[in-house]
This record gives C-alpha cells, structure tokens and sequence, in this order.
C-alpha cells in the first residue's frame, strides 16, 4: 500500500480496516547471498541499500530482540552533519543528504523535521573554534552560519547569557540539522526493504559463525544455522561480544548514554541547542517535551541504564543554561549501550576474516549516521570497496596511525 | 555505585575518576620484540567483557589513590575493591 493523504482520508472513511502489516515475518531460508546481523537502524539500512542500490534481494536482516529494539529507539533523535575532521564530515553530509530524502524515497513519514542545531561558544578561543569547524563543514558541502550574541539572542532568548562560569558569546548554528522520529526510521526502511524481498527475521540472535579456512560461510543463530556468501554485522553496543564470536578484539568500549524527557510543554525551544561546556544538550519534542541529555556516565556497561550522579550533572548543566526549565518534571529518564571506539569515530570496514564485514563503534553519535551508515556498509559488502566518504573509517587505523579523533584526546575511549 | 575503598570505606563513585580495563597496569616493555603492535594492542585494544571485568578508578576527590575495581558491567554490582599498589606490586612491578 502507498501512503498518501488520500488513503488516510479513505481509511479514516471505511473504519481503518484496509492498513496491513508493513513486514513480513518469514521463517529463515537455510542460505542467503548477504546476511545483516542486527536489526537496528543500520542493520535495516544497510538491507534497505544493498536491495534498491546494489540489487541484491536475496538477503536477510537478523535481529535478536524486535525490530529497532536497541539504541535506534533510545537516542534524542538528533541529525547534524557539523563535524570537522576529511575522515567523517563528507560522510555525515552524505547522511544529512540521505535525510532529506528519506521520505519521499521510504514513501515513509519520519517526520524529518530540519529546525537547526546551535553550537553554543562561551570564549574567544571557542570562538576560533567554531569559526574553523564551520569552514571545514562548508567546505564539505554543508551548511554553517557563526551566530553572534544578539543572533543568538533573538532565536533564544531564553538562555542565561550572563551565567558567571560560561556566558553564552554565540553559537555556531547548522539550519540544516534537527530532529528524526527515530522509530519510524526503522519502519519505514523495514517497510522498502521487506517490499523489495528481503527478510526481516524477528527473535532470531546469533550465536556464532561458521567461519572455516578464514572464510565466514554463514552464521550460527537460535533458529538453526544460515548460510551466507557475506555477512555484515551492524550491532554497536554490543560489537565486542558479537564480533568476539568471530575471534576478533576491537579498539572499543561499551559505556552507556542516559537521555531524559520532561512532560509536554509548549513550544518553547526553536531547535536543538547543545552546551558542551556544561554537558547538557536540549531539543523539544513534537508532543512538547524536553529532550535532553549530556555525556555517557564514562565507565564499562552493558546494563542500559545509568547511574543517578551524571543524570544530575545533566540537570545542573541544564539549569545553568536555561533556568526556565527548573520547574519542568522529568517524566522518563533512559540507558543505551554505545560503541565508544578509541578515537571516537566509527568503522565500517572489512575485517581480517574473508566475508565478514563490521559497521560498529558509532559512539554516542550513530542515529545521525544510520542512512549513510547503512550506504557505506551497503557499498562495501556490494562492491568489496569502500564508499569514498567511508574510507578512513578502518579498522586498523590505530595501527597505521590514520586516528580520525574530533576532539584531540588520544586513546581513552570514555573522554570522546 | 559505593566503591568501598580499601583505606576509606565505602566513597560514592561520583568521587572517582574512570580509566579502563585493569590490564593498563602491565605496559609492555618497549625494549621488547614486537613493542610496536604490544603498544598498539595495549593502547587500543579491548576485552570489553559483558560481566566480571577489572578495571582502574582512580580517587581523584579523595586520598588519590589508584584503586582496581572488579565489577559486573551488566548489573554495576561491585564484587572486590584492591589498591592498585598492591595488584602492582603482585605482578612484580615497580622493583
């Protein structure tokens, strides 16, 4: 069925009985050409890309829990592509073209909402700073506007300018940037690639691989053993577990990232405004709720949930910034897993294992990449070279020195 | 999570600072055959384990001692709290 405001009127006309699921649930073929373990944003974006890009159909997306049960469904849903570094920021401006399609070519309403993100700058040499990272974003294609005090003012004048500790000197605001109902990404990718043959298989986790003379041939799983000719492993949070199975140890750690929501509000906050000095980042929900987090609580988990002490420092962060919120409540607070790599950029790569591919190590930074993501790990598996937007992003670039670190701070996953 | 310091008692871990896996203790020798890809392992390379894994904290608002925490990073439960001193000083370091 084609979405359209007309089938909504005429389903809303004849009782809504005419919406059919939008994915199979196919039982496992005993072999496919590609299978993608890990059903999360990537994991269907990369099945999503290989079908309409690539052509290859004959493919199967495996996810241990339901669809988009992971970190697709816990990030704040934020798009940008205000990166610095040659290695990373043609590849999320890739990301942000893709989002800006996305719709039309999902036939899917993501409700890609493209309302800004602000950089706020508290001193001269931040200043310098955004100055520098905004021409290196125009220079990739991206779009970046230096935002001085009384701009900034006039879009948020809501801010604590005068705070004591950071007074708010301008922003560097990307228009471009936004927010994604993060679900329906998900959705609407299963959707295209299931039309288009591929399995989307449920409840199905991999246990291991079937790797012989170096060559991966399939994977082990709770339902049975699957063949494969190639296997793409989108599980970020859990890489090191998954790809463990597979023998290999990466340059990752697993740390968890909270985020918080307030009950709904009324429309107060223009776009996404992050405060890195105080570690406390803020956008408003369509329903009106303040969506906010800062930074991961900074030490190995797998718990998906956090610790009370970072929620707080996010508060603080939180009421420094804007102190109008002080008497919002917060309804929910939330944990993810992430990947923190050891240079705080991705890797979408091959690995030392013949058929076995890895998209992992996305920080706390991968819903923004997930159609690039899946592009990029789609092109890689399809063609056996990497996308040019991709290419610094290997695995072994520890060893050959080729680090992509944003922030300068060396091999200490939990500082990115 | 309380980390009951070995000299302190049990401090919040608000009061410390997180380094990583405990095997940060045994740099490898640099004079060593193969000191470049021990290095690189060692720098960036992760066990990452989900369950009993050992790791530094280091007590940066308090006695500022290095402590080595065992802990389960699927529940934070927190199974045994060393000085990092003593563990050093068990693998032969520091003669």
């Amino acid at each position: 069925m084609r979405y359209s405001a007309l089938q909504v009127l005429k389903e809303g006309l004849t009782g809504n009985r005419g919406w059919k699921p939008v994915w199979r649930e196919p039982d496992p073929k005993p072999h496919y050409d590609v299978v993608v373990v890990g059903g999360g944003g990537h994991g269907i974006a990369t099945a999503y890309y290989l079908a309409t890009v690539h052509g290859l159909t004959d493919v199967a997306v495996l996810e241990k829990s339901w669809l988009g049960s992971g970190n697709v469904g816990r990030n704040t849903t934020i798009i940008r592509s205000n990166y610095m570094l040659p290695g990373n920021e043609p590849f999320y401006e890739l990301s942000m073209q893709l989002w800006e399609g996305l719709e039309q070519e999902l036939n899917y309403n993501a409700m890609v909402s493209q309302r800004g993100i602000i950089n706020l700058y508290h001193t001269d040499p931040q200043r310098d700073a955004a100055v520098r990272r905004g021409n290196a974003m125009l220079l990739a294609g991206a779009d970046a506007v230096l935002l001085d005090r009384a701009a900034l003012q006039r879009k948020c004048p809501f801010l604590d300018f005068d705070n004591e500790r950071f007074p708010i000197k301008g922003g560097l605001w990307q228009p471009r940037g936004g927010t994604v109902r993060h679900d329906a990404v998900v959705w609407g990718y299963a959707r295209g690639a299931d039309r288009r043959g591929v399995d989307v298989i449920q409840n199905c986790e991999v246990t291991g691989f079937d790797i012989r003379n170096g060559v991966c041939r399939g994977v082990e799983t709770v339902r049975g053993t699957i063949g494969a000719n190639k296997v793409a492993v989108c599980v970020a949070g859990s890489s090191s577990q998954v790809m463990g199975l597979a023998g290999l140890r990466l340059p990752i750690e697993s740390h968890v990232l909270q985020a918080c929501v307030t009950e709904g509000l009324k429309p107060a906050i223009p776009g996404v405004i992050t405060f890195g000095a105080g570690h406390f980042y803020v956008s408003q929900s369509d329903k009106g709720g303040l969506v906010f987090g800062g930074d991961i609580d900074g030490y190995n988990t797998y718990a998906q949930r956090g610790n009370l002490p970072t929620v707080e420092d996010v508060c603080e962060g939180g009421m420094a910034l804007m102190p109008m919120i002080g008497r919002a409540r917060v309804l929910r607070m939330w944990g993810g897993v992430v990947d923190m790599s050891m240079d705080g950029s991705p890797f979408i790569d091959r690995t030392p294992v013949t058929g076995l591919y890895f998209s992992g190590g996305w920080c706390y930074g991968g819903f923004k990449a997930t159609p690039a993501g899946g592009y990029c790990l789609a092109h890689l598996v399809a063609t056996g070279t990497s996308h040019p937007v991709a290419a610094a992003m290997r695995l072994d670039r520890f060893a050959a020195g080729a680090m992509i670190d944003e922030k300068g701070m060396g091999a200490q996953a939990n500082l990115h | 999570m309380i980390i009951d310091h070995p000299l302190l008692g049990p401090r919040d871990a608000a009061e410390f600072v997180y380094l990583g896996d405990a095997r940060l203790i045994d740099r490898p020798d640099w004079q060593g055959e193969d000191a470049a890809r021990q290095f690189h392992d060692y720098l960036h390379v992760r066990d990452n384990p989900a369950g009993e894994h050992r790791e530094l904290w280091f007590h940066e608002h308090g006695d500022r001692s290095w402590l080595v925490v065992t802990r389960n990073t699927l529940t934070h439960e927190i199974i045994r709290v060393e000085l990092a001193r003593d563990v050093a000083l068990s693998l032969g370091r520091s003669r």
